[in-house]
C-alpha cells in the first residue's frame, strides 16, 4: 500500500493526517491489506481506504475479490471488475431499478450500495437465477409473456420480481401492481411483466 | 422464377402466429450483451468534463494537473479555445474528455480540470413566442381554400389553446461506444448502441479521417433509442481519439443527467387553433398559431391539422430557437404534436356543439381521405372494446364525490414503408442456415422476425436457422427508424429465402424424378406437391449441392408485392380524476390498429402495449423542465423526470386489423403510429370527465387544478 | 463521487469517535440511498464514511410494557411496514411505512436515514446549496421553478420541503428521537429534530457532525385515532405533492386534542396548530374535517408556481382527519 502521506484527499487538499488530528484519532498500527487499524475509544477499527481495497464477495454462490476504491458501488464493481454486466447501471440513483441485486434475500439497488458493504453477504444477481443451462420458471414466464423489449430493465425486473415471489408466493394483481413499483421500463413492458409474474406464480404454467 | 409474395393465410405455418422472441432467453437471463456491457482487454473509461452554463464561450482550459495523474492515459480538447468550437449553447455540452484506468479515477481527473467560461446570453423557455425575441423566428402563413369564406360559413366557432413541452428520450442504455483500434492503429471496431449499425460506419470515418472501408460497427443489443440514435455523437468520435491516443480501448457512455440533457429531445408545440363549424357537426374551416422549440435548430410545425383535412385552412408557425440541446426524432416525429393539438381541438368543438366525438368523428371521416374507412371500423370496433357508447357521457361527470370518469379518442397514422434492406441467406451442403444482415433489433423482435419468414418460407422450424445481425460486416441494412425495419427486412429475407429454395428445387429436382416448380417446401421436406410421398429431407436435399454452399443476396426495394404503407389507427381511454387533488388515473386504454400483414403477432402487440405505456407517460408525467435563469435542466434525474410504473397505467386493450382486406397490402412498420394518439386520447378523457380542457401536457396535478380553478372563475 | 476511507464499527461509541467535528469530516453511512446520490452529485463529499450497520443496538423493534415503540435507527422501512407488532398496536405506522417509495427503497432505507435525508429540492442537488443562491446571492426559488417548494414557512431563507414522511407521523403521535455523541446520549422530541436553516452551512437538522441517531421512540397509541394521506401522483417512486398525518383523542365522539402534521409543505414537518384548534370539541364530519384544512393552510402562500400544493395540503389534511376518525389508527 501507499505510505500515509501519499494519501491526500484529491478533493480537498487536507492530507489524511491533518484529518485525524482533526477528529483525534490515534493512528496505532501502519498500513496492512488494504486498511489500517485505528483506535477509537479504546478499541481497534479498521479503516479502509481511500485507495484500493481488497473486497471478497460472494456472487451467485461463487466467492470473489475484487480490488477497488470504497466509494466504488456494487453495481460498478460487478460490472466493471468482474465482467458480470446483467444488472444495468441506469438512473445510478436508486430510482429505476436496472440494478437490482438480491442481497441476503431482499432486494436491493446496487447502485446505491457499496462493495465494501457487499463483504460477508450473499449476493444474487440475473445471472444466477439459472440453474445450469435451464431456465428459472419465472424467465421463462418473461420469455411466455413477452416481457421485455430493449431489454435493458429485464435484468433488475426479473430479480425484482423473483424476491417479489420468494416474498408473496400467491399474489393477488394488486399486490403484483404495488409489489413491482421500484423498476421502471421505457419500452413499456409492464403488461408482459404482471402476466410473467402471474403465470410464474402459478407454478410455471404458461398462460400464453 | 419465384413469384414475390407472401404465403396465403392457410400455408402460413409460422408467418402472423404468437412467436416468443428467440433472444428471449438471453434477456432474461443477463447474457444479452449490450454495448454499455462491453468490456475489453485494457480498456480505459471516458468522461466528459461539460458546459454548465447554457450559452458561454470556453476561454481557457488548463489540463495539465489531470495529465499528470496516475492512471490518466489521454485527455482530448472538444471545445478548443479561441475557435468557433468554443462557443457552447447548452448545458451539457462537451468541453474536454480524459480516459483513465478506472471510473473512480477519470472522474477525480475531470474535477483537477480548470474552464474558465465568457458566460454569454441564454433562452431555454418556449411557452412564449413574445418572450423569446430575435430567438423567435415566424414562418408565412400557409393557406387551404378560402379560411374567410370558411369561418363566415361556420355557425359556431370554438377557440381554444393546446401544447405539449420538450420531452426526452431517456433511453435506458444510455449513448455511447466502446471504441477501440485494431491492426496497429489501422482499423476501428465500434461496439456503439445504434438504432443504425450500417448507416454508423460512414459517420465514424468521417470525421476521424479514415476510410469508411476501416471502420467495423458491432452490436448485439441495444437498450432503447426511440429516434435518438442513428449515429455516432461527438462523445463517441471523442472515445475514439481517446483510444487512439492512449493506444487502449475506451468505453463512452453518458450519465444519466447528460443522457437527459444532451443526448436527445423531442420538440414541444404550442397553439391557438380556432375551428368553424355548422351545428351539425360539419367542419368548415381551421385556423392556427402554432409555435414550440427543437433547441438550437428551431423546429418546423407539426402537421396541421392532423388527419383531418378541414378544406379551409390559416395556419402560421414560429420556431423558437433556444439553448436546450439538440432535438431528436422521437418516435413518430411530429405526430404526437399534431394529433394532441388536432384532436383535442375537434373534441373540444364536438362539446361545444353537445356531439359525441364518437358521432363527430364518424360525421367528418371522408376528410381523413383514402383509409377513412378503416378509420370508421376501427372506431367502432375500439368503441365495443371501451363500451363507448354504454360509459360516454357529456362533458363533465356529473356523479357525486371527488373522482370524476371520463372517455377520450383519437386517431393516427403512418407511412411505414420498408426500407432499403440486403441480406445474404447461406445454405450449407449439411442443411443448415444463416441469415446475415447489417440491421439491429431494438426489441421490436427483428431477429425475431427474421427467423420467421425463413423458417416459414423453407417450410423448417424456427431453431433451423441462424440468424445473425448486428455488424457492418454484414449487407447493408437501413436504420431502424421511422417504423422502415419490419418492412425492409421482411421483404428481403423473404427474397432471399424464395431465392435460395427456387434453388434448393433445382438440385432437388433430378432425385424426385420432377420439375423444380413442382416442389414445395413442407415440414422439413422438399416434395413433389401432386405427390407428397415422394420427398427429400431438408437435409438430403441440401447435400445435393455438393460441397459448396449456397449463398443468395435478399434485396429490399425488389421485385413483387411484399409490402406497403399508409396505416391508420384509434385509441380510447378510460381515465379517473381527482378533482381535489388533479391527479390523473388511468383506468383502460384500448388502441386498435392496422399494420398489413403481420410477422409476430406476440412481438407486434408488445410494440403497442409499449406504445401505449410510452404515450401514458408523455401524457401525465414527462416535462424536460429547464431553468429561466440558470439555463439548466432541473430534472436531469429519473426521480423527478417522471415515468409510468407498473401500477400507473391501467389495463390495456390491444386489437390488430388484421385478415382479409388488411394482409393483402403486406408488411407495414408498427413502431411509430400507436405512439401518436395517447396524449390526445387521455387529454381528451380528462376534459370529458371534468368538463374543462387542460391546455398542456403532461397532465399534472397543478395544471388540472388550474384549470378547475379557470372553470370555477369563469362561471 | 470523491475518495473517502471507510470504517464499519460495532459499538455507537466507536461510531462516534469516528466521525469528525466538521459535516465534510465524516458522514453516517447507513441505508445509503440518499447519501450516495448525494456525494455522486458531489453535494456533499466526507472524508470518511462511518458504517453504521454493524452496530446490532441500533436494530430492532420493540414494543415496551408501556406500549410505546422503540424502533432502532437501523430498522428498514419494509421491516417497519411488516412487523406483526406495528401492525397490530401501530398500525398507521405500518401503514405509512409501507407506502413509501418502492420495495428496494423500502429494503435498504432506514428509519434513522429516513429523518435525516436531506431535501430534494432540485437547486439544491443541482448545487447551488441548501438555500439555493446563485453567485450574487440571489435566492433562484423565488423567482424560479418552485413548484415542488414550500407553502408554509416559506418567507426565506429555506425554500426546500422536508422529504420526510415519517418524520410527518412521528410528530402527529408525539415521537422522541434519540441521540449518541461525544457527550452521550440526547433526547429531542422529532418535532424539536427538524428545524429551518437560516443560514448557509446550517442544517436541517438538531443533528451534529458527530452524532448519530439511535433509536426513536412513540408513545402508546391507545386511545388515540390516527391516520396519514398522501396525495402524489404516481403509485409508486415518487414523491408526495402533500401529506398529512393526523392524531385524535377522541372523547364519545367530540375531539379531545388533536394533533396535525403535513409533509412536503414547508422545510420542517409543518405542524398546524390552526388545524388542530379547528378540531378540538368538534365531532369529525366532512365539514369539520374541511375546516380543518381549510385552518391547515391558512397561513399557507403561494411562491407562484405551487399554489396548487395549497390545494393538495388542503385535502390531505381533510382526508386524513376523515381516515383516522373512520378508525383507521
Amino acid at each position: 500500500m501507499q505510505d500515509d502521506d501519499k494519501l491526500k484527499d484529491k478533493g480537498s487538499g487536507l492530507s489524511r493526517r491533518s484529518f485525524l488530528k482533526v477528529s483525534g484519532i490515534s493512528l496505532s498500527v501502519p498500513l496492512v491489506m488494504g486498511y489500517r487499524v485505528v483506535k477509537v475509544r479504546g478499541a481497534d477499527v479498521k479503516v479502509f481506504g481511500p485507495g484500493k481495497v481488497p473486497i471478497k464477495l460472494t456472487i451467485n454462490g461463487k466467492a470473489q475479490t475484487v480490488e477497488v476504491e470504497p466509494r466504488v458501488t456494487l453495481l460498478d464493481a460487478l460490472r466493471n471488475d468482474l465482467d458480470v454486466t446483467g444488472a444495468k447501471r441506469v438512473c445510478d440513483r436508486g430510482t429505476c431499478g436496472a440494478c437490482t441485486m438480491i442481497v441476503d434475500g431482499k432486494p436491493v439497488y446496487s447502485c446505491t450500495t457499496l462493495a465494501i458493504e457487499g463483504q460477508g453477504k450473499s449476493i444474487t444477481t440475473v445471472e444466477g437465477l439459472m440453474q445450469g443451462d435451464k431456465l428459472h420458471p419465472l424467465q421463462q414466464a418473461f420469455i411466455d409473456n413477452d416481457a421485455q423489449q430493449c431489454g435493458f430493465c429485464t435484468p433488475g425486473f426479473v430479480v425484482a420480481c423473483k424476491a417479489f415471489l420468494d416474498k408473496n408466493p400467491n399474489p393477488t394483481p394488486e399486490q403484483i401492481q404495488r409489489g413491482l413499483g421500484g423498476n421502471l421500463c421505457r419500452c413499456g413492458t409492464y403488461m408482459g411483466v404482471r402476466a410473467a409474474v402471474a403465470q410464474a406464480a402459478k407454478g410455471g404454467r404458461r398462460n400464453g | 422464377m419465384a413469384e414475390y409474395k407472401w404465403p396465403d393465410a392457410d400455408k402460413r405455418n409460422l408467418i402472423g402466429k404468437r412467436i416468443s422472441r428467440i433472444d428471449g432467453p438471453f434477456k432474461v437471463s443477463g447474457r444479452a450483451k449490450y454495448s454499455f456491457d462491453v468490456n475489453r482487454p485494457g480498456m480505459l473509461f471516458g468522461k466528459i468534463v461539460r458546459s454548465p452554463h447554457a450559452h458561454c464561450k470556453v476561454k481557457s482550459i488548463d489540463t495539465s494537473a489531470a495529465e499528470a495523474m496516475p492512471g490518466v492515459k489521454a485527455v482530448h480538447i472538444v471545445a478548443q479555445p479561441d475557435t468557433p468550437a468554443a462557443e457552447l449553447k447548452w448545458v451539457g455540452a462537451s468541453v474536454v474528455a480524459v480516459a483513465a484506468v478506472d471510473e473512480p479515477t477519470a472522474e477525480d481527473a475531470m474535477r483537477a480540470i480548470k474552464v474558465e467560461y465568457e458566460v454569454l446570453p441564454h433562452l431555454v423557455v418556449d411557452t412564449d413566442p413574445k418572450t423569446a425575441g430575435a430567438n423567435a423566428v415566424p414562418a408565412n402563413e400557409n393557406k387551404a381554400g378560402d379560411p374567410d369564406k370558411g369561418f363566415a360559413d361556420a355557425e359556431v366557432t370554438v377557440e381554444g389553446d393546446y401544447g405539449l413541452p420538450v420531452i426526452t428520450h431517456c433511453c435506458l442504455e444510455p449513448h455511447g461506444s466502446v471504441m477501440e483500434w485494431e491492426d496497429d492503429g489501422k482499423n476501428v471496431l465500434a461496439h456503439l448502441s445504434t438504432q443504425a449499425v450500417s448507416g454508423s460506419v460512414a459517420q465514424i470515418a468521417r470525421p476521424l479521417e479514415i476510410a469508411a472501408t476501416n471502420v467495423r460497427v458491432q452490436q448485439d443489443h441495444i437498450g432503447g433509442g426511440f429516434g435518438s440514435k442513428f449515429g455516432p455523437d461527438e462523445w463517441d468520435i471523442t472515445a475514439a481519439r481517446l483510444s487512439k491516443k492512449a493506444g487502449k480501448p475506451v468505453k463512452m457512455f453518458n450519465e444519466r443527467d447528460n443522457e437527459l440533457m444532451v443526448a436527445g429531445a423531442r420538440p414541444s408545440a404550442y397553439a391557438k387553433v380556432k375551428i368553424g363549424l355548422k351545428k351539425d357537426g360539419t367542419i368548415t374551416a381551421w385556423e392556427s398559431q402554432s409555435w414550440g422549440t427543437g433547441g438550437q435548430g428551431g423546429g418546423g410545425s407539426p402537421p396541421l391539422p392532423y388527419i383531418f383535412n378541414i378544406p379551409n385552412q390559416r395556419k402560421q408557425h414560429t420556431a423558437i430557437m433556444n439553448n436546450i440541446g439538440s432535438a431528436r426524432a422521437w418516435r413518430a416525429p411530429g405526430h404526437p404534436q399534431g394529433c394532441l393539438i388536432t384532436m383535442s381541438a375537434l373534441e373540444d368543438a364536438a362539446a361545444a356543439l353537445n356531439m359525441d366525438p364518437y358521432d363527430f368523428f364518424q360525421k367528418n371521416i371522408e376528410m381523413t381521405g383514402q383509409r377513412a374507412q378503416v378509420y370508421s371500423d376501427e372506431l367502432k370496433m375500439a368503441g365495443d372494446l371501451i363500451g363507448w357508447k354504454k360509459n360516454w357521457h357529456p362533458r363533465g361527470d356529473k356523479s357525486a364525490g371527488s373522482i370524476k370518469r371520463g372517455l377520450g379518442l383519437s386517431i393516427h397514422t403512418w407511412g411505414g414503408q420498408g426500407h432499403p434492406s440486403d441480406c445474404d441467406l447461406t445454405i450449407q451442403p449439411d442443411g443448415s442456415i444463416e441469415l446475415k444482415m447489417g440491421t439491429q433489433d431494438l426489441g421490436t423482435g427483428t431477429r425475431t422476425a427474421l427467423n420467421i419468414i425463413v423458417a416459414d418460407t423453407l417450410g423448417l422450424p424456427m431453431d433451423a436457422v441462424k440468424i445473425s445481425i448486428g455488424d457492418s460486416r454484414y449487407p447493408t441494412s437501413g436504420g431502424s427508424g421511422g417504423s422502415t425495419t419490419i418492412g425492409g427486412i421482411s421483404a428481403s429475407s423473404r427474397r432471399a429465402s424464395l431465392d435460395a429454395l427456387d434453388q434448393i428445387f433445382a438440385k432437388a429436382a433430378p432425385a424426385l424424378d420432377a420439375k423444380p416448380e413442382d416442389l414445395e417446401a413442407v415440414s422439413g421436406t422438399i416434395r413433389v406437391k401432386s405427390n407428397p410421398s415422394k420427398s427429400l429431407t431438408w437435409a438430403q436435399a441440401c447435400s445435393k449441392l455438393g460441397a459448396t454452399p449456397l449463398t443468395v443476396r435478399g434485396k429490399n426495394p425488389g421485385p413483387g408485392n411484399l409490402g406497403s404503407q399508409g396505416v391508420g389507427g384509434v385509441q380510447m381511454a378510460d381515465i379517473s380524476v381527482d378533482i381535489e387533488t388533479g391527479v390523473v388515473r388511468m383506468n383502460k386504454m384500448v388502441s386498435v390498429q392496422d399494420c398489413g400483414l403481420i410477422i409476430d403477432l406476440k412481438t407486434a402487440e408488445s410494440q403497442v402495449y409499449g406504445a401505449l405505456i410510452m404515450g401514458v407517460c408523455y401524457a401525465l408525467y414527462e416535462e424536460k423542465i429547464m431553468d429561466a435563469k440558470t439555463g439548466r435542466m432541473l430534472n436531469p434525474n429519473m426521480e423527478f423526470y417522471k415515468l409510468a410504473g407498473i401500477a400507473d397505467i391501467g389495463e390495456l386493450v390491444v386489437h390488430m386489423m388484421t385478415g382479409k382486406g388488411y394482409d393483402e397490402r403486406g408488411v407495414i412498420g408498427l413502431g411509430e403510429p400507436p405512439v401518436v394518439s395517447p396524449g390526445a386520447a387521455i387529454s381528451n378523457a380528462v376534459a370529458n370527465a371534468i368538463g374543462v380542457r387542460v391546455p398542456y401536457l403532461p397532465l399534472t396535478p397543478d395544471r388540472v387544478l388550474a384549470a378547475l380553478d379557470q372553470q370555477k372563475g369563469g362561471k | 463521487m470523491r475518495a473517502f476511507e471507510y470504517a464499519s464499527p460495532t459499538t455507537k461509541e466507536q461510531a462516534v469517535g469516528l466521525l469528525g467535528n466538521n459535516w465534510t469530516d465524516a458522514d453516517v453511512l447507513a441505508g445509503g440511498t440518499d447519501l450516495l446520490a448525494l456525494m455522486k452529485d458531489d453535494i456533499v463529499a466526507p472524508k470518511r464514511l462511518v458504517n453504521i450497520k454493524d452496530i446490532r443496538e441500533l436494530r430492532g423493534i420493540t414494543l415496551g410494557s408501556d406500549r410505546s415503540l422503540r424502533m432502532g435507527a437501523l430498522v428498514t422501512i419494509q421491516e417497519l411496514a411488516d412487523d406483526p407488532q406495528v401492525q397490530k398496536a401501530f398500525p398507521v405506522v405500518a401503514k405509512t411505512a409501507g407506502e413509501i417509495a418502492g420495495p428496494q427503497i423500502r429494503n435498504m432505507g432506514t428509519v434513522g436515514g429516513n429523518l435525516c435525508q436531506r431535501p430534494r429540492c432540485w437547486y439544491y442537488r443541482a448545487g447551488y446549496g441548501l438555500l439555493a443562491k446563485d453567485k450574487s446571492g440571489e435566492p433562484l426559488v423565488p423567482s424560479g421553478d418552485n413548484r415542488y417548494h414550500a407553502i408554509l414557512g416559506n418567507a426565506g431563507p429555506a425554500y426546500f420541503v422536508s422529504p420526510s414522511t415519517l418524520g410527518t407521523l412521528f410528530i402527529a403521535l408525539g415521537g422522541t428521537v434519540r441521540l449518541f455523541g461525544p457527550k452521550g446520549k440526547r433526547e429531542v422530541p422529532v418535532e424539536k429534530f427538524f428545524v429551518i436553516p437560516q443560514k448557509e452551512g446550517d442544517r436541517e437538522h438538531d443533528l451534529k457532525p458527530n452524532e448519530i441517531v439511535t433509536e426513536i421512540v412513540l408513545p402508546s397509541l391507545a386511545g388515540v385515532n390516527a391516520a396519514t394521506y398522501e396525495v402524489r401522483q404516481k403509485d409508486a417512486m415518487d414523491w408526495p405533492l402533500a401529506l398529512a398525518s393526523v392524531a385524535l383523542s377522541l372523547n364519545g365522539n367530540k375531539v379531545r386534542s388533536a394533533r396535525v402534521v403535513m409533509g412536503y409543505v414547508a422545510p420542517v414537518p409543518w405542524r398546524s396548530k390552526e388545524a388542530e384548534d379547528a378540531l378540538v370539541g368538534k365531532t369529525i364530519t366532512e365539514e369539520t374535517a374541511k375546516a380543518a384544512g381549510d385552518a391547515a393552510v391558512s397561513g399557507a402562500k403561494s411562491l407562484g408556481r405551487n399554489a396548487y400544493k395549497i390545494q393538495l395540503a388542503r385535502v390531505a389534511v381533510k382526508r386524513a382527519v376523515l381516515a383516522a376518525a373512520g378508525g383507521a389508527k
